[in-house]
């Protein structure tokens, strides 16, 4: 009897983790909505979440290419420094016109992210030891090219940071538009599907005769040109190249992302939309605890709760 | 060769149980000094669980260890070594970067007049020692710089200078070339004479035969044999290892196959020709039919897994070529392999075949998604097509085909590997221990599904330790023995007792008819 019990209480909590991983992102996004609807003055306005969101895009790109990296059970830690090697790059060759600059900055974050690709696939060298040489590297690159803030005013530019189309934000329609690029990579091309299958089981993939090298390749390149778009939206945001602290730590909020929406680090399964929801808690809680007047102290321990939350969720359904 | 009479050390009844395995079921071994001790078995038999009992790294659930009459239980590899036990792994383990001399002296380093070391002093004093082991090398090199064998040989030296008891060897030979082996040889001797007992796991018959003074066999965690080796008949051995008995298999005789090659085209799906690959594969060169069902025999660590992974192109060969249906491979990959019509059903399910995170419909697509997608994009509707195709004809069990593979049973995960080779249209086939691990219902329907494949016209490459099933399912059978072919049997000879004659047989020797 009590064994039976015991079973029974054993597979609920299998059953409510497993829930908790699957679902628990969007329940805390929707719990967090409707307590600042209820409790935060002023939250309903439009401003605000435009601010929100406008906030939250480039880190909700740089996480796309996050969690195709995640995927393949590797880490791609050199994303906020391609960033800022993008902020420098798109304003040296602003003088071409913006969008030779814009492309310029793009051809040199999938650069970098071959770089970083090429010695995680052909080299063999560890995913995070070959993009933390990136991530230090690559950043003083970009100091090296922009050595201090520089302001611009190319028209063309500045809208891309400030316009809207029908009231929502340009960058936010990228983010949207990515975002389903993304979601569709993953779901219904030969690639996506290679993509986690590696990150699955990399032995397997191999014998099953994958192109497994050109496929890891390909997931840092993606990650590069996703991380130096979201640089590029964000320079434009800020009407100023600063490669000095532009996405400093983007990073951590990018894993962190990745992880709480649900996609094991351990590889072998992509959330995009669980990816996208967590940028949206994070920003949310960061902007509810500011509104509330708590410090910023208390927004870090409360997303530490969160990520090790959802890291505990994963671990036990994965010792299923 | 036993010269005293109290055992150095003594396994008495040892027991130990790993979730869901009893890998070691009372098992008692004991070692005289001075004695050479063969430990053998195959996969899964429980030798490596002995020795890491031996030397510390497991803890038994059961039973006593005595090292020199007294009782002993080892919490950790350090106290086994302090106790005088000493392990020479396949893999070194060793410091690759220091010195040889540092290495060989580790924690016994001679000492300066200021407590410095004396690195002069500890030089010479590593090339006296290594001298005795026929080495003669700059010890201040760091040691990675030596050949596999040099650095075994320094691991060897070390293990048994740092006052060893007993020398407990596993697999040292798998690495060395003739004149290493025989040098090591050289050592067990010495350590004989100085009454230094060693306990030696090997597949090599030819070395047990050699060096060793007494056997002990495991099978499935338990003592199957223990005894002198003088004496021992090889074929004895190998029925002992293998857990076929011999009086049985004679009483039995030839299980043939039933069904003959017929409609065997000229030209083999899939031949090969002097495959070489340095203490893995020597010359091998097989060929295989349409329709045909080729085994390859022999014991573990014989070269058959090793075969098959060179024919796929997932493991580099130094010499040798492929031929698929006449045209030879030229690019060695898996990818390459695969385009040509041949796939290969690893031994390790768990490890290099399913993706476990992916469900049984991904799994069975995995290797031909970019025939069921157009311009990259997949198309769902022929993925279904293909995979109802094959859970149906297979009849794989699954609850749907959205299930996780990882909750599928053994048998039926192995059905979905070969669903996702199927659906390629291969030429030809390697399966390597296809019905290891899985239930008995579905090791007889993967048996059947074997043989209706040769009989569609698949040429199929079977490796399988199970003599019964590699003799009813072969037309014919490629014996292997340390990366050679050394005996083909075909028709009336494809037997079991034929199998074992061959595994038996000394190098240079043909079994007799």
């Amino acid at each position: 009897m009590a064994e039976a019990v015991a079973e029974r209480q054993g597979i609920d909590r299998a059953r409510v983790l497993a829930w908790l991983q699957e679902y628990g992102v969007y329940a805390s996004v929707l719990a967090l909505l409707l307590f600042n609807v209820a409790f935060t003055p002023h939250f309903v306005d439009t401003g605000n979440f435009r601010t929100q969101l406008v906030q939250v895009a480039p880190i909700v790109i740089v996480s796309l290419g996050m969690a195709l990296v995640i995927g393949t059970e590797g880490i791609d830690l050199s994303v906020g420094s391609v960033m800022a090697l993008a902020a420098s790059v798109v304003v040296l060759y602003l003088g071409y016109g913006a969008l030779p600059a814009l492309l310029l900055a793009l051809l040199a974050g999938g650069v970098a992210g071959a770089v970083g690709g090429a010695l995680v696939a052909y080299v063999g060298v560890q995913p995070i030891v070959a993009t933390l040489a990136l991530l230090v590297g690559i950043r003083g690159l970009a100091n090296v090219l922009v050595p201090q803030l520089r302001e611009f005013t190319d028209p063309t530019l500045i809208a891309l940071g400030s316009d809207s189309v029908m009231g929502v934000p340009l960058v936010v329609l990228i983010a949207v538009g990515l975002t389903a690029v993304v979601t569709f990579l993953v779901r219904r091309t030969t690639f996506g599907r290679q993509v986690v299958a590696i990150g699955g089981n990399r032995t397997a993939s191999e014998l099953s005769g994958l192109p497994v090298r050109r496929v890891l390749l390909l997931v840092y390149v993606i990650s590069g040109l996703l991380a130096a778009g979201a640089g590029v939206l964000a320079t434009a945001r800020l009407q100023a190249s600063d490669p000095t602290s532009l996405g400093m730590f983007m990073e951590l909020s990018a894993i962190t992302a990745v992880v709480i929406g649900g996609t094991p680090l351990s590889g072998g399964r992509i959330r995009v939309l669980g990816t996208v929801m967590g940028a949206l808690l994070m920003q949310l809680l960061q902007a509810t605890l500011i509104k509330h007047n708590l410090p910023q102290s208390w927004t870090q321990i409360v997303q530490a709760v969160i990520i090790l939350a959802a890291v505990y969720a994963a671990r036990e359904r994965g010792a299923r | 060769m036993t010269k005293s009479t109290e055992p150095v050390l003594e396994a008495t009844e040892v027991s130990k149980r790993f979730p869901g395995v009893l890998a070691l079921d009372q098992v008692s071994l004991s070692l005289g000094p001075g004695e050479v001790h063969a430990l053998v078995g195959e996969n899964g038999a429980g030798k490596s669980t002995l020795v890491k009992v031996l030397t510390g790294v497991h803890r038994p659930d059961g039973g006593r260890l005595r090292l020199h009459g007294r009782p002993v239980a080892f919490g950790t590899p350090l106290e086994a070594q302090r106790a005088g036990i000493s392990t020479i792994y396949q893999e070194v383990n060793l410091i690759p970067l220091m010195s040889v001399a540092r290495n060989l002296l580790l924690g016994h380093e001679p000492r300066g007049r200021l407590g410095g070391i004396d690195l002069p002093r500890l030089h010479a004093q590593a090339e006296h020692v290594l001298a005795g082991y026929g080495l003669s090398v700059d010890v201040r090199r760091p040691l990675r710089s030596l050949s596999v064998g040099a650095q075994q040989m320094v691991a060897l030296a070390r293990a048994v200078s740092v006052d060893a008891r007993v020398v407990i060897m596993d697999e040292p030979t798998s690495s060395l070339e003739p004149r290493e082996v025989a040098t090591l040889f050289g050592v067990i001797g010495e350590l004989r004479d100085r009454g230094i007992s060693t306990v030696y796991v090997s597949h090599r018959l030819e070395e047990l035969y050699q060096i060793c003074d007494r056997v002990t066999v495991l099978r499935d965690g338990k003592v199957a044999h223990t005894g002198p080796l003088a004496g021992l008949d090889r074929l004895r051995l190998i029925s002992l290892m293998l857990g076929r008995d011999l009086a049985e298999v004679r009483a039995v005789g030839s299980a043939g196959p039933a069904r003959t090659p017929d409609g065997a085209a000229p030209v083999p799906v899939v031949e090969t020709r002097g495959l070489a690959r340095r203490h893995v594969l020597r010359d091998v060169s097989i060929e295989v039919r349409r329709g045909e069902v080729v085994g390859l025999g022999g014991l573990l660590g014989a070269g058959r897994t090793e075969t098959a992974k060179a024919i796929v192109g997932a493991m580099p060969v130094d010499a040798g070529e492929v031929i698929v249906a006449g045209v030879p491979l030229r690019r060695r990959s898996t990818a390459g392999a695969i385009r040509a019509g041949v796939s290969m059903l690893p031994e390790d399910r768990k490890a290099e075949g399913i993706v476990p995170t992916l469900s049984v419909r991904e799994n069975i697509a995995l290797a031909a998604l970019p025939r069921l997608a157009r311009a990259g994009v997949v198309s769902d509707a022929r993925i279904d097509r293909v995979v109802e195709t094959f859970m149906r004809r297979l009849r794989i069990k699954a609850a749907s085909p959205h299930q996780r593979v990882s909750e599928l049973s053994g048998g039926n995960q192995q059905k979905v590997l070969l669903a996702r080779w199927l659906a390629m249209s291969p030429k030809a086939l390697l399966l390597d221990e296809p019905t290891r691990g899985i239930d008995v219902g579905a090791k007889a329907e993967v048996q059947t599904l074997i043989e209706e494949l040769a009989g569609a016209g698949l040429g199929v490459l079977l490796i399988s330790s199970d003599l019964e099933e590699l003799v009813s399912a072969s037309d014919r059978i490629l014996v292997l023995r340390d990366g050679a072919v050394v005996a083909e049997l075909a028709g009336a000879d494809v037997t079991e007792e034929q199998i074992m004659a061959a595994i038996a047989a000394r190098s240079g020797e043909e079994p007799h008819g």
